[in-house]
């Protein structure tokens, strides 16, 4: 971050005792909690692999080239959040020149709206997954694999949803200049965790192979 | 703008405006005896239904309570007692006492402090209406797959139980985050993380544990409930799960549980033990490196309640091992609560009293706790009345009767007034004795083989004596419970007006006025020392302590005139209250109807944008 945002914010937040922001600590001790959820649903994940009774088994269904292609969709919208932020505090940073700032700003917002557009994409790849699997016969009842598979993507599409929700919703509420760079870096960072536990996903139930 | 003028002016509103204002507060000493009240009144419930399954086991072949009412009345006392009474009375200390020990004027996040409160109330009300049904949560507050399975416990207690304690655990990781944040960066200037009291630490690593633990517990009760309302197999055996996936996850939550529980109480007696000792707490790095220890122990030791599900020899050994290492910080902690009081001039006050109390039944229960963790000795008490003695002495002794000893020791702080020292004595004697009395026989009857969790015995097994012993003690305890009430009351009314500094004590909140100020602090206090307040009053024996504080003093009045006209607090809001409601409503839907789900879910998403677009303080503060 520059110096010139640090000092918008030191002008705007109240001095804390570490020099950090409230906000920011809250965000990362809330992923720290988070970390343990979907260790706990990755873990059930793996400790029922291969134990399914019956099929489909992950072998025969999981597509890896697509949700090789949403992978990469997911990870450019992280390198969007990181363009957006940059431009945000540039923005910030730029001073009394206006010109630079709007600039900065528009760069800001569009990188802001490719962040939630990739992150709608990957969703997109998301549901059609599921559907190709619903049309092969893995329910959310069928077997284990169906039940632990769904519930874990389930739950980090429901992760992802809410951050394309709130990336909107600052996209939005920027336009009625209600929008600082910590706010953006607070969702970037929410994107970034999110996108690092698919990563994760990916590689432990689509590339090890069962 | 809430200044210091507005809250005298508040005191002479409308009982309307009262209860208004009260659930709009955002205030951390409000919301703090809001937790106080509610957790209080869940002791009694909880308290009554314990004293109901007393009267059941007094005599052999107990009619009192069919088997039925039984498992629901010993599940809703475990379940309550934890959730609803430790977690949430501990809280209350948190939020009263943080801020003011720090020196702050209020949490990092006041209204998420109030969200909190309000989703722990909704979260109890919740499981509790399952009584109105008469489908009240009986699968034990373990909740063991898979006696928990739809095929088992049709309807919908289990139901209950799972979002209850869903909403619950959203509850304690809000207010937890809120209590982490504050200690890290709300401290007064001075206010080095190892000039904390105790207090503040314990808290710091009680937050810390809760926010690592509940996770596995939500991750746990979403595949229950999962399983109960859409058909999924997580704990069905004939589709390949494995029960035993449950009890992992139950205990690798359940163990940092205990100590969730207990540390609260550890913290307690570290602020009370050397005020009545007129020492300083002995070995304090060694204090809070100990409870730290036990935070990081207490996430490698949870199977230690599965050694008789067959985990094999190797897991067994390394866990009955990871459980022994405890016994060690535990330790540091008893010598140093010891050596703090050795050579003090002791005043037998109440709360040292309590404090005593809790120091020596601690003790008993944590000396139980090496013999469970020993493997061979473990799978002959497994599920025996042996266990219910033992965790009945941490938790009763470990963290109750610190508690009680909290109340007595900051009641003058929180209202202004005195308990009666002569009915508090009579209270902790008869709560003292009559735990005891009846928490230790348990163990002899565990020992003669009395199991835990079912409803009635034979009266050949030869457990009558102490099982009617035991009965009669509990109502001793219940009568002390009484006796602590009548105190409360009547000391709210009639109690001797307290002044700043009752007991001579040594952290921030006795150098301000009882009860404290809205704003807490008409100056952020400099902090120099440990035990601040009594370095300012008597400084550090000889002259040099003069200059010092005369330094203070004009640092402080700098500070003063600074802060003068900057005392904004921030605005009482109410969508805390209606998101935790609307969360309420989603959890009550998943019991009525997918409908009602949606709609409280749709409640919740337009009240947090309510509160996020809400501002915080007065435009005049932004500057």
């Amino acid at each position: 971050m520059s110096d010139a945002a640090l000092a918008h914010e030191a002008h705007e937040e109240h001095p804390t005792s570490t020099g950090l922001n409230h906000r920011k600590i809250l965000m990362w001790a809330f992923l720290g909690s988070e970390c343990i959820f979907f260790g706990s649903l990755i873990t059930t994940y793996l400790v029922y692999r291969g134990k399914s009774v019956v099929g489909p088994y992950p072998g025969e269904i999981l597509n890896i080239p697509l949700t090789s292609v949403s992978t990469f969709v997911l990870l450019m919208s992280s390198l969007a959040m990181v363009l957006s932020l940059a431009g945000f505090e540039r923005a910030a940073g730029a001073g009394t020149d206006e010109e630079r700032r709007r600039s900065e700003l528009k760069k800001g917002r569009f990188w802001l709206l490719m962040t939630a557009v990739l992150g709608t994409g990957f969703l997109g790849f998301q549901v059609y997954e599921f559907y190709e699997f619903v049309h092969h016969g893995l329910g959310l009842t069928t077997n284990l694999f169906g039940t632990t598979f769904y519930v874990l993507t389930g739950f980090h599409g429901t992760h992802v949803g809410v951050g394309v929700v709130w990336l909107v919703s600052l996209l939005v509420l920027s336009y009625f200049g209600k929008v600082k760079p910590l706010d953006v870096e607070l969702g970037g960072l929410y994107w970034h965790f999110v996108d690092i536990v698919w990563i994760i996903i990916f590689t432990l139930i689509y590339l090890i192979p069962s | 703008m809430a200044t210091v003028t507005d809250v005298r002016t508040q005191e002479r509103v409308s009982t309307g405006a009262a209860i208004w204002s009260w659930i709009t507060t955002i205030d951390h000493k409000r919301i703090g005896v809001l937790y106080f009240v509610t957790s209080l009144i869940y002791f009694l419930v909880a308290g009554i239904e314990a004293l109901l399954i007393r009267l059941q086991l007094a005599t052999p072949d107990g009619e009192i309570l069919d088997p039925d009412l039984y498992n629901q009345l010993f599940t809703m006392h475990g379940t309550a007692m934890v959730f609803m009474v430790a977690m949430p009375m501990a809280a209350a200390f948190f939020n009263f006492l943080i801020p003011l020990m720090i020196g702050a004027r209020d949490v990092a996040f006041p209204r998420l402090n109030a969200f909190s409160y309000w989703t722990f109330l909704g979260g109890s009300l919740l499981m509790h209406s399952s009584f109105l049904f008469g489908q009240a949560p009986d699968g034990g507050w373990f909740g063991y797959a898979n006696l928990t399975s739809k095929e088992y416990s049709p309807g919908l207690s289990i139901d209950f139980w799972g979002l209850g304690l869903l909403v619950l655990g959203v509850a304690s990781v809000a207010a937890a985050l809120n209590f982490i944040i504050t200690i890290i960066n709300l401290r007064a200037p001075g206010m080095t993380l190892m000039r904390m009291p105790v207090f503040v630490w314990m808290t710091f690593v009680t937050s810390f544990l809760i926010i690592f633990a509940f996770p596995a517990i939500t991750a746990a009760l979403i595949f229950l409930e999962f399983d109960r309302l859409f058909g999924t197999n997580f704990y069905e055996v004939a589709e390949g799960g494995d029960p035993m996936l449950w009890q992992h996850l139950f205990w690798v939550f359940g163990h940092p549980e205990v100590y969730i529980l207990v540390l609260p109480g550890f913290g307690i007696a570290s602020e009370i033990l050397p005020t009545f000792s007129r020492k300083p707490i002995f070995g304090y790095s060694a204090m809070v490196f100990a409870a730290v220890a036990i935070g990081f122990l207490g996430f490698s030791v949870w199977a230690h309640h599965m050694f008789t599900t067959g985990m094999g020899t190797i897991a067994d050994a390394a866990f009955a091992g990871s459980t022994m290492l405890i016994a060690i910080p535990t330790g540091i902690k008893m010598f140093n609560w010891v050596a703090t009081c050795f050579g003090g001039r002791i005043r037998l006050t109440t709360p040292m009293l309590f404090a005593l109390g809790f120091l020596t039944t601690f003790l008993i229960g944590g000396l139980t706790g090496p013999m469970l963790a020993a493997v061979p000795l473990d799978l002959h008490f497994q599920d025996s009345y042996f266990v219910v003695g033992h965790f009945h002495y941490v938790l009763f002794g470990g963290l109750i009767l610190a508690l009680m000893g909290g109340v007595y020791y900051w009641y003058p702080k929180i209202t202004g007034r005195m308990m009666s020292e002569k009915i508090g004595k009579v209270h902790f004697w008869l709560m003292f004795m009559s735990m005891n009395l009846t928490f230790f026989p348990m163990h002899f009857v565990g020992l003669d083989g009395m199991p835990r969790r079912v409803s009635t015995y034979a009266a050949d097994m030869g457990w009558e004596g102490w099982n009617m012993f035991i009965s009669i003690s509990a109502f001793g305890i219940g009568l002390s419970v009484l006796v602590f009430l009548h105190n409360l009351v009547v000391s709210y009314k009639k109690g001797e007006p307290a002044g700043n500094d009752p007991w001579d004590a040594r952290t921030l909140e006795w150098a301000i006025p009882s009860p404290p100020p809205e704003h807490n602090f008409d100056e952020i206090p400099q902090v120099t020392h440990r035990d601040q307040v009594w370095y300012d009053k008597y400084g550090e024996g000889h002259g040099s302590a003069a200059e010092l504080s005369k330094v203070d003093t004009s640092v402080a009045e700098h500070a003063e005139e600074d802060e003068e006209h900057d005392v904004h607090m921030p605005n009482p809001s109410y969508w805390p209250l209606l998101v935790s409601a609307g969360l309420t409503i989603a959890a009550a839907g998943l019991l009525i109807h997918i409908l009602v789900a949606i709609f409280g879910v749709a409640w919740t998403i337009v009240a947090i944008y309510a509160w996020s677009l809400e501002p915080a303080s007065d435009p005049p503060n932004e500057h």
